[in-house]
């Protein structure tokens, strides 16, 4: 059982941490905290994924001088959880010659690694599940495991156009990660290092990193935000759901609940990478200009979340204002002009931190 | 050159378009253009060129404009409009005059198309407001739109 002995800084908060730990053997402290940490982290996952789809559809309906559910439950507030017991109670139909493992493998290839990302994250200065010093590099090698989670389920779907529906969307993620990984790249280069609450310790004295970074931190984090919406297949780049061509792309032959994890993998992913943008250029828990610095009981963990509501809402906007692109389209932003800019900016930040010009 | 005016024509339109959309977002909830229908169904009010169903006005002495010429029925493409009708004695001239017995409207099988209406040499038949149309049986759909008793209204025909 050498295994368990493993020193892995897993923690929830420091207080309950330590208090496992003074009442219990290690052994077994270390698989209490284990089974408590997915615990929350699996109703975080649960609750952001439902409330992020009951927000969206708010949001598109506010957009379009609509009102949005309002009849389940207070305010509509309990329409998604209602979906979701429909979604659940929903038989769970498949094709003719499927390949069967892929097929069921595919819905936990996509929300795993969701799930796993989530857990990198500094949520508050106590509330970080896995401090590791890889945390940036982690988190853009889990994100890049989705892709195929995406084309094992358009490949094992016996269909052709959930095979086209996966090609393109793996394309599409393929493509922007590079735009991605090289924003963060700036960034990276800005702190020089890979551990998030390191990131987020180095913003406490000197301000945000995008204040920073001025100059080349806006670009980047305008580029991340177009290839982080591009990443999450969201609109105006989501191709993979272009509906008069393909239904739903990749995911058309899945049903209920296999259905269901792919579309709160997307949502989860979209607060992975509003979690991501708040982390590198917003400070992550940090609060503006210090405000509840001094407060010991204030929650630290609710600036977080203020500021991925706002990148959420952002991500939103864009959803909900511009047209789809064409693929052509698609990719020539990005080799064109995305990946060019990157190389530039990421050549900025150095020359801006070789002569000393960060604030 | 056209690469960097390009990248800034590009922001610059998105930017207009989010400002547009920014705009509705701030202004939903003054006034959304939801209509809440079961709730509201004493206040909706149905727009002048709604097309509900075909009915055939009749005034106070259960009078109606039909002549029986059957240019609706001509007019109709699939057949929904069945016009039985008669011949009769005119009273007052002595001649035989073509008049209608039942003007069938089959509501199940319009397509709301108009021609109908646009047929009626003298304004027999208009478009009412009424859009709860579901009933239990088919047969409620089968409608006869002049009311019994009723007659053309004199000096219609001329």
């Amino acid at each position: 059982m050498n295994f368990l002995m493993m020193n892995i800084p897993l923690n929830i908060t420091k207080t309950i941490h330590d208090w496992i730990f003074s009442i219990m053997p290690e052994m077994a402290a270390n698989i209490t905290e284990w089974v408590l940490i997915a615990i929350v982290y699996l109703a975080l996952f649960a609750v952001a994924g439902l409330y992020l789809v009951l927000l969206e559809r708010k949001v598109a309906a506010w957009f379009q001088l609509r009102l949005g559910p309002n009849r389940v439950g207070p305010w509509g507030l309990f329409q998604t959880m209602a979906d979701a017991l429909k979604l659940v109670s929903k038989e769970l139909t498949s094709n003719d010659r499927i390949d069967k493992f892929l097929y069921n493998l595919a819905p936990y290839f996509v929300i795993v690694t969701s799930l796993m990302a989530m857990a990198v994250f500094p949520y508050s200065k106590q509330f970080q599940g896995f401090d590791i010093n890889i945390g940036i590099f982690f988190l853009f090698a889990i994100s890049s495991i989705g892709v195929i989670g995406i084309l094992v389920a358009g490949w094992s779907s016996n269909n052709k156009f959930s095979l086209i529906g996966a090609m393109r969307s793996g394309l599409q993620t393929i493509s922007y990660e590079l735009s991605v990984g090289l924003s963060i790249l700036t960034m990276v280069l800005l702190t020089g290092t890979l551990q998030l609450s390191e990131i987020v310790e180095i913003q406490r004295t000197g301000g945000w990193l995008i204040l920073q970074g001025h100059i080349p931190a806006i670009i980047a984090f305008m580029i991340f935000m177009i290839a982080g919406t591009a990443e999450t297949n969201r609109a105006p780049f989501d191709l993979v759901e272009a509906e008069s061509e393909l239904g739903a792309g990749f995911h058309t032959e899945y049903s209920g609940m296999k259905f269901a994890y792919f579309f709160l993998a997307e949502f989860i992913n979209m607060f992975i990478i509003a979690s991501i943008a708040v982390v590198l250029f917003f400070g992550a828990w940090l609060s503006p200009f210090g405000i509840t610095e001094g407060i010991t009981w204030f929650p630290e963990v609710i600036w977080f979340l203020i500021k991925v509501l706002i990148i959420i809402f952002l991500m939103m906007w864009f959803r909900w204002t511009f047209p789809r692109l064409r693929v052509d389209q698609l990719l020539t932003l990005e080799w064109k002009y995305l990946l060019p800019l990157n190389l530039v900016n990421l050549l900025i930040m150095a020359i801006v931190i070789w002569l000393n010009w960060t604030i | 050159m056209s690469y960097f005016s390009d990248i800034y024509n590009g922001i610059k339109t998105l930017l207009t378009g989010m400002s547009v959309t920014g705009g509705y977002f701030i202004r939903a909830r003054k006034g959304s253009l939801t209509q809440q229908y079961p709730d509201n169904r004493e206040t909706l009010k149905m727009f002048d060129r709604f097309r509900g169903e075909v009915v055939m006005p009749h005034d106070k002495n259960n009078e109606h404009y039909c002549t029986g010429c059957q240019s609706c029925e001509i007019a109709c493409p699939n057949g929904s409009i069945e016009i039985i009708w008669d011949r009769a004695v005119d009273p007052e001239t002595g001649k035989k005059k073509k008049k209608i017995d039942k003007h069938i409207y089959h509501l199940s099988m319009c397509t709301m198309c108009g021609l109908c209406i646009e047929a009626c040499p003298t304004d027999a038949i208009v478009w009412a407001q009424n859009y709860e149309n579901s009933v239990y049986d088919r047969a409620a759909l089968t409608k006869v739109l002049n009311q019994p008793g009723s007659v053309v209204k004199a000096g219609i025909e001329d």
